[in-house]
């Protein structure tokens, strides 16, 4: 019945399609499940849509940090290389966005609160580690802006970058974590050690501070 | 059978351990002589702030209880008559909104007790904001803004105690 050739070819030519659809549905379902559940919080309830607003944006930015990292580790099937830099640099205005909704919205919420946590002298535990990955996120963004500019060796910018880019990740994930907010608390935890996993990864596989420690053992 | 001979470290280390419930007991009396401590005012307490709130029955349709005493630093007197004012985001709105807020007084037993919206979570605690403000007041003490948590969001009640230094 089979036809010998024909069918390991067809079948080397559909399974990576079929592996690239599954892949995206799984990132799907990743971003999509913990935005779902807090969208079904009661608390929304009780909340103006400013303050919701603001939620969201905290959530959409915590779902951000996960799929930046695949990017441009080049794990996301489907994605040209050539593409990879100018949507991380996309994906990481967005997170830019985020946070700027997420403290805006907040402030216009509870003046004092914000102005509190900004100032490092809010009550709550969390607060901190939000204010932390704030200034990591500006601080990566203005490095990324003017990068060419100030002529950054590229070392130097990938040895910040990936810096900046633990602290974001770090802060940003003890944040959520911390909260008792509209996030449920498995898909949040669930978002977090993916975020946590994909960051890892990608540092590790990049090699960022191997080509530092490579270069001074060289002694070049 | 042998016979415990303590090293010269040993029998240090028992000399010292004898002392503990001794200095604990000093400790202990020290304390007592200086009194009730006064409650300090917490981070964030007077945030969203609205003074001089009515003294109300009840804040909007009530179902959540807070309760509480004040009493004096030093005797721990329990201080009647005193005008505590609470506020919270609740299912009726949030810690800015007028209705959000409302005073009541302290029984002679210096206990408060007042029924009030029920609190949700909002900034990421379930929390309430008590004050004692000394603007309001003239019994002459020191303001306080407490801050308290809720262990659970689904508490029904909350139960705070505030000791007031005199100015």
């Amino acid at each position: 019945m089979e036809k010998g050739g024909q069918t390991s070819r067809s079948r080397t030519f559909r399974t990576p399609i079929l592996r690239t659809v599954l892949i995206w549905a799984l990132i799907a379902i990743a971003l999509a499940v913990p935005v779902a559940v807090a969208a079904m919080s009661p608390l929304l309830a009780w909340r103006e849509p400013i303050y919701i607003l603001a939620c969201f944006a905290g959530i959409i930015g915590l779902a951000l940090l996960f799929l930046q990292p695949l990017m441009i580790g080049g794990y996301l099937p489907g994605v040209p290389a050539r593409l990879r830099n100018t949507l991380h640099a996309l994906i990481g205005f967005l997170v830019l966005a985020s946070v700027l909704i997420h403290v805006g919205g907040l402030y216009i919420t509870s003046p004092p609160d914000v102005m509190d946590a900004l100032f490092l002298r809010s009550p709550t535990p969390f607060s901190i580690w939000g204010v932390m990955a704030m200034w990591a996120v500006l601080t990566t963004a203005l490095l990324a802006a003017f990068r060419s500019r100030w002529r950054l060796p590229n070392l130097i910018w990938r040895a910040a970058h990936a810096s900046l880019a633990i602290v974001i990740v770090a802060g940003t994930v003890a944040h959520a974590l911390l909260i008792e907010g509209t996030m449920g608390t498995l898909s949040k935890i669930a978002l977090c050690a993916l975020v946590l996993a994909a960051t890892f990864k990608v540092i590790a596989d990049r090699r960022t501070w191997s080509v530092v420690f490579r270069r001074r053992h060289a002694g070049r | 059978m042998t016979i415990a001979k303590p090293t010269r470290r040993e029998m240090l280390a028992i000399a010292a351990v004898a002392t503990i419930p001794a200095s604990m007991q000093v400790w202990a009396t020290q304390a007592s002589a200086q009194g009730l401590a006064p409650t300090p005012t917490m981070r964030g307490g007077a945030n969203n702030y609205r003074p001089g709130a009515p003294i109300v029955e009840r804040i909007g349709a009530g179902g959540f209880l807070m309760t509480g005493t004040v009493r004096r630093a030093g005797d721990g007197a329990p201080l009647a008559g005193r005008r505590i004012q609470m506020w919270a985001h609740t299912t009726e709105g949030h810690e800015r909104d007028p209705q959000s807020h409302g005073a009541t007084l302290t029984q002679a037993d210096g206990t408060f007790r007042l029924d009030m919206p029920q609190i949700v979570p909002a900034f990421g605690q379930p929390h309430a904001h008590l004050a004692y403000d000394a603007a309001f007041d003239d019994a002459g003490f020191e303001t306080v803004f407490l801050r308290p948590l809720m262990s659970s969001a689904s508490d029904r009640t909350l139960h705070v105690d505030f000791v007031l230094r005199p100015v």
